[in-house]
Formats: structure tokens, C-alpha cells, sequence
């Protein structure tokens, strides 16, 4: 189980409230964490219109995640890439029942409070965006809201909890429909957390120290994280996911879930794939049901897919501090 | 005797529910296992399931797809007592609409004679904790974690309220059928699941 402690007594997003004659609480880490739990072994989706979200509750995302411009095609409309229009956002939250998160740029505080305002279920701080403060993320537990965060790293990824985020996913490298990047940050993140976790199992406080100091945050977190032999918070894998064995592998490397860019809606199969990736992340522990899922595809209509060796952007390497 | 607990798996806090459920037997003293449960073999051999929180869309069309929704509705109709949370709630109804966008065409199991309101609390800005109470199941208190939670707006003569909080109906029982729209898998207080349990009839 993955606990739901790790309150900052400090954080603004935190409001007790009465509500008639109780008195309630909002924005908790209970709250926030909470509500990345029950996404677990789910997939969420990167949508830009309406009907696309249809199509992808109909599928049974377990949520959307809204954009101006799908991942592939912000990176080739280069310029700088900024939150969704919230008029949008708004038409879409008011069309399907499912959880809607939107991003925001990495550090770009008030496009944060514009979204929490706007009434999303989750805010990314994404990469896929231009960063606003190349040096500082977002403080985020001064939101009442949950945040998601990228990682490539267990660095990254403690660095980003203890700013407050309730939830990762890896970076990958988005809008290529290329998942060895994903595969890469999750097998890094994977590796680090079992080489902390041998580090506490020998009791060596001061190596565990020096990791802490190594990774930028606090030894209490990294404590924490070196005990459970986990992340605190949910992990899903996400960048360049474009089939269901894209997805399966995923869940496979001990992702909690996945995101799906560009890869469901740059595909020409969009409504079947959606689905088939779906039937892929709920039953990746079985090989033929992820092959009845992969049948539902044509690889003819996946999309290209870019080799990220020859990139000139790569998204990944923003807000890595 | 020994029970067998499945927590239906397809996706949402299935983890969180088996280590409740656990705790429950073992502060109870029962024997019993606890284990994730997808296929409609794995569900036909329990004595008892708990649908976890998650989003009630995928898990209706997903337990459609490999046959889980058929078995789960006819091992409740010969009484298997199930434990819905949040999702599993809204997925035990007869009748479920959204706040926002009104009627659904989800799949549902059609067998807890209520009218369920999705996401009655507003959005998860809006998600709170509060404390609660199930007294006609002997909880006089405990801590209610509401995440997007739904509400139930009316019900049938046979369903019994368990819990209220500010005049909506967040706790229900029907023979067999415990229902609540909070996550006490996310809390420290296993009352819940203890009362499930013990809802369990001994197998001779």
C-alpha cells in the first residue's frame, strides 16, 4: 500500500471550512493522493476537443488531460507552448464524467491558480509546455488542487513530491510515439529505488545521507522512500506510448498506469485504439488479451514516430532542477 | 472455517483494500484470504468481494468485456454479500446520473434499488474529509475521506441509510449489499470492512 501521509502543516492548499453544521477538510495529502489512487491501472488521455473526450470516456480512460495542441504537434509548430484555452477546458469538463486535468508550464504559477480556479481535477506541470521558470517548479502545496509531475529520475521524482506533487509520471520523450524513453526513466527510477532500498536494509544512515544530499531533498524523504522500496505516491508511466503493448510493457516495468499523448489521436485507428490500449493496461498480465488488444490496431495507421536520437527539442531535459 | 475475499482488480485502490480487509479478519480473528480478483472463475470461488474506488465508466465496461459483470451479478443475487466503495457504489445501482452532464449510459449491475447522483459533492477541488457516523451499524464514528464522491439522491423501501452527512444519503444496506460513496480503505479504521466481513456467513 502506498501511504497518504506526508502533510506540510504549512500548506496553503490545506482549508477546514463548516458546511452547514460540519466542519470539513479540503486539500489534504489524504485528499489529493487519494485521488491518484483511484486512477491506478488506468489510462489518461491527452485530448484537445470535445470529441475527442467522448471518445476516450467511451473507451474508459479514467480521465483526460486537456491541451491546446497534441504533444507531436507542438513540437512541430515550435514557438512557445502555453496552458489550454479554458473555454475548452470548460466545454469538456461539462461533456464527460470522468476526471479533467490540463497542464500548466513548469513554474508559471498563475496558469496554475487560472486552471485550479477553472475547477480541473488535477494539474500537470509539464515539460511539454514551455517552461516558465527554467529553476523553480511550482510550490505546489499551496494548492487545494493535486499536481502531477514528469521525472526522469528518483532525484527528479523525490524532488517533485516534496514540492508537493501527488503524483508522477516518467517524461519519456513526448510527441514521438517512440516508449523507449519511458522504458528508460522507469528502469532508472526503478534501479535507484532499489539501491536505496539496500542502503536502509544495511541500516547505513550516513550512505542514505549522502544520497539525500546527491538528490537535492531532505533525508526524511528519502527514508521514507528507501522503507517502502517505492515511490509515496502513485507512478505512471508516460511519453511516446502509442500501442497496447507499448502500454502492457509499461504496467510490466511496475507502472501504476499510463498516458497516452499523442498516440491514441495522431493515430488514424483513434477510437479503436483508445480502447485497445485500455483493454491492455487492465489486463497486461495476460499475454493474449493484450494480443486480442494489439489486433484491434493497424500498425499501418500508427503514427510514424520519431527516432530521438535525431531530435533537435527534447522536452525531457526541461524543468530537471 | 476460512472466508475468501476478492477485491474486484480491474483498476482503482484494489491495493489500499486488501491490506483494510486483511487487517479486518485479523483484528476479527478470522481466518480468511484477501486477493485481487479479475476473471469470472476467480469471482465464482469467493464468499465475499468489495468493488474498490475508481472511475465506475471503466470498470463497468471493462468487467462487460471479459464477463466479470454477469458472474459478479448472479454470485449477489444468490447471496454473496459484496461491499461497493465509491465506484462500486455507483456500479451496484439501478440508476446513475452525473451532477453536470445528466444520464448515463454506463454499464451497471442493476441490483441496489437506488438513484445515484455521480460526483454530488462537485469537483476534486471540492473532495473533503468531515467526520461521520454509522450508527445502526454500531460505527458511532469515523473519518468519512469523500474524493469526487457520488451521493444517493432516493432509494426503494428495502434499502436501509446507514450514514448521512448534511442531509445526503452517503451509506446504504440492502440484504446482502453494503454501499457507502467515502473510502474508508484510505483511513486507518477498518470498522467498515469489519462490518462486511461479518456480513460473511461461516461456511459449514
Amino acid at each position: 500500500m502506498i501511504p497518504l501521509s506526508g502533510n506540510l502543516d504549512s500548506a496553503k492548499g490545506k482549508v477546514s471550512e463548516k458546511v452547514g453544521p460540519s466542519s470539513i477538510t479540503r486539500g489534504t495529502s489524504t485528499l489529493k493522493r487519494g485521488f491518484a489512487h483511484m486512477l491506478k491501472n488506468g489510462v489518461v488521455m491527452d485530448v484537445t476537443t470535445v470529441e475527442q473526450a467522448v471518445i476516450a470516456e467511451e473507451a474508459g480512460a479514467v480521465s483526460v488531460m486537456v491541451l491546446d495542441k497534441l504533444p507531436s504537434d507542438v513540437r512541430k509548430a515550435g514557438g512557445v507552448a502555453r496552458t489550454a484555452s479554458i473555454r475548452v477546458i470548460e466545454e469538456i469538463m461539462d461533456a464527460v464524467t470522468i476526471p479533467v486535468m490540463a497542464k500548466c508550464r513548469i513554474g508559471h504559477v498563475y496558469e496554475a491558480k487560472v486552471l485550479e480556479e477553472a475547477n480541473v481535477d488535477m494539474i500537470d506541470e509539464s515539460e511539454v509546455l514551455t517552461p516558465a521558470d527554467e529553476l523553480r517548479h511550482i510550490w505546489k502545496w499551496d494548492y487545494t488542487t493535486p499536481f502531477v509531475n514528469g521525472a526522469r529520475s528518483l532525484a527528479e521524482a523525490l524532488r517533485r513530491i516534496e514540492e508537493g506533487a501527488a503524483m508522477i509520471r516518467t517524461k519519456g520523450e513526448p510527441g514521438t510515439g517512440n516508449v523507449a524513453e519511458a522504458i528508460t526513466h522507469i528502469k532508472k527510477v526503478n534501479e535507484e529505488l532499489r539501491l536505496i532500498k539496500s542502503i536502509y536494509d544495511s541500516g547505513d544512515n550516513q550512505d542514505l545521507i549522502r544520497m539525500a544530499r546527491e538528490f537535492k531533498v531532505s533525508f526524511e524523504l528519502v527514508e521514507q522512500t528507501a522503507k517502502l522500496g517505492r515511490l509515496p505516491v502513485v507512478n505512471f508511466a508516460a511519453g511516446g506510448i502509442a500501442t497496447p503493448a507499448d502500454a502492457a510493457y509499461l504496467m510490466s516495468l511496475g507502472c501504476d498506469g499510463i498516458f497516452v499523448g499523442s498516440g491514441i489521436f495522431k493515430a488514424d485507428d483513434a477510437k479503436e485504439r483508445a480502447r485497445a490500449v485500455v483493454l491492455a493496461t487492465t489486463f497486461w498480465e495476460d499475454a493474449d488479451k493484450v494480443k486480442e488488444a494489439q489486433r484491434m490496431i493497424d500498425e499501418r495507421q500508427s503514427m510514424l514516430g520519431l527516432d530521438v536520437k535525431n531530435l533537435e527539442l527534447k522536452m525531457q531535459e526541461r524543468g530537471t532542477a | 472455517m476460512s472466508v475468501s475475499i476478492g477485491v474486484l482488480g480491474l483498476q482503482g485502490d484494489v491495493a489500499e483494500n486488501i491490506v483494510a480487509a486483511r487487517t479486518a479478519l485479523g483484528t476479527l480473528g478470522i481466518k480468511g484470504t484477501v486477493k485481487q480478483v479479475k476473471t469470472p472463475d476467480e469471482i465464482s470461488a469467493l464468499d465475499g468481494l468489495i468493488i474498490p474506488g475508481g472511475e465506475s465508466t471503466m470498470m463497468g465496461q471493462m468487467s462487460l468485456v471479459n464477463g466479470a459483470l454477469k458472474v459478479i451479478k448472479e454470485k449477489i443475487q444468490s447471496g454473496m454479500p459484496v461491499f461497493g466503495i465509491c465506484a462500486g457504489l455507483i456500479l451496484l445501482s439501478k440508476n446513475a446520473k452525473d451532477r453536470v452532464v445528466g444520464k448515463m449510459d454506463q454499464p451497471l449491475l442493476n441490483l441496489l434499488d437506488v438513484r445515484v447522483e455521480r460526483n454530488s459533492f462537485g469537483r476534486q477541488k471540492d473532495s473533503f474529509e468531515a467526520e461521520i457516523s454509522a450508527d445502526s451499524i454500531g460505527i458511532p464514528k469515523t473519518k468519512g475521506v469523500f474524493i469526487r464522491a457520488p451521493s444517493i439522491e432516493d432509494m426503494g423501501k428495502d434499502v436501509q441509510v446507514v450514514s448521512k452527512f448534511n442531509e445526503k444519503v452517503v451509506a446504504v444496506k440492502q440484504g446482502n449489499i453494503l454501499a457507502v460513496s467515502f473510502h474508508p480503505e484510505l483511513t486507518h479504521d477498518v470498522s467498515m470492512h469489519k462490518h462486511f466481513i461479518g456480513m460473511i456467513k461461516p461456511k459449514k
